[in-house]
């Protein structure tokens, strides 16, 4: 069976969709930051499958480029988050997102 | 082979991911996003990207996956593990929703492919990415320089974020 850009892309969304019922349904908030990176994932694999098959017979390298800088905000999106998981985590003895509710109205 | 290739990784990457969000034991979860981070990069190389499948393994199942399990052993709690909230069931249908729609447009859109390029740099399929990818960065006309320096500055920020957060003021 050929596979061609339909199924990368099919195949990004289904990861999307897994990490996006992670970020909602869990309560741990390291949990929610790594379904969070499954998302970013999922849209690196989109952006590198345009690359490949938006023109017959080569490789158009932008969504490849694009894909480098979304890992940089991806690193530093992980060392800032997990720096507040663990700030919260002194202040309050556990990292779970119902009760971490300082500032609910 | 490389449909081969595709339908393991695509199997390896979604059984894995899966287990990432169903899991209670949040150690095993973490090792399991490595092993899904793995299989991001196998795909990379079936589009003929192996730069990014190279920096893949090197940023997010090196780098990304140590920095999760060290915030693991910082905060883990055992006998709560990962459980869901009680927003399980509307989430499932979102995401499903969501699922649904971006299947439905990318089954009903007609993928054109277009004949001629724009000034966006371009490579043969079968050479290595590496050399072209510097060319579409760096390039003086095309290329990305100034967001390339904005994301180091951003990285610097970050840095220097991540420290002053886990800071002690005692």
């Amino acid at each position: 069976m050929h596979v061609g850009i339909e199924h990368y892309l099919i195949l990004s969304a289904v990861l999307f969709s897994i990490g996006l019922y992670g970020a909602l349904a869990k309560r741990n908030a390291v949990v929610i930051l790594m379904c969070i990176e499954l998302m970013l994932n999922a849209v690196n694999i989109a952006l590198v499958a345009f690359s490949r098959y938006l023109v017959p017979d080569v490789v158009q390298l932008t969504g490849q480029v694009f894909a480098i800088f979304i890992m940089t905000v991806a690193a530093a999106e992980a060392a800032v988050g997990l720096a507040i998981i663990i700030a919260i985590y002194r202040s309050r003895k556990n990292v779970d997102v119902e009760q971490a509710d300082l500032m609910k109205g | 082979m490389i449909e081969l290739a595709f339908w393991i990784l695509t199997l390896l990457m979604i059984g894995s991911a899966v287990a990432v969000v169903l899991l209670r034991d949040i150690f095993r979860a973490a090792l399991l996003l490595i092993l899904c981070f793995f299989a991001v990069a196998g795909i990379y190389i079936t589009l003929n990207a192996d730069f990014l499948a190279a920096v893949q393994v090197l940023i997010y199942a090196g780098a990304i996956g140590i920095l999760l399990i060290f915030a693991i052993m910082l905060t883990r709690n055992l006998k709560e593990g990962s459980p869901f909230n009680k927003l399980n069931v509307p989430a499932l249908l979102i995401s499903l929703l969501v699922l649904a729609t971006i299947v439905g447009v990318v089954v009903s859109t007609e993928w054109t492919t277009v004949t001629e390029a724009s000034n966006a740099v371009t490579m043969p399929i079968d050479e290595s990415t590496t050399t072209y990818v510097a060319k579409a960065l760096f390039d003086s006309e095309s290329g990305f320089v100034l967001p390339f320096e904005i994301a180091s500055v951003l990285l610097l920020a970050a840095l220097i974020g991540a420290i002053v957060l886990v800071r002690d003021r005692r």
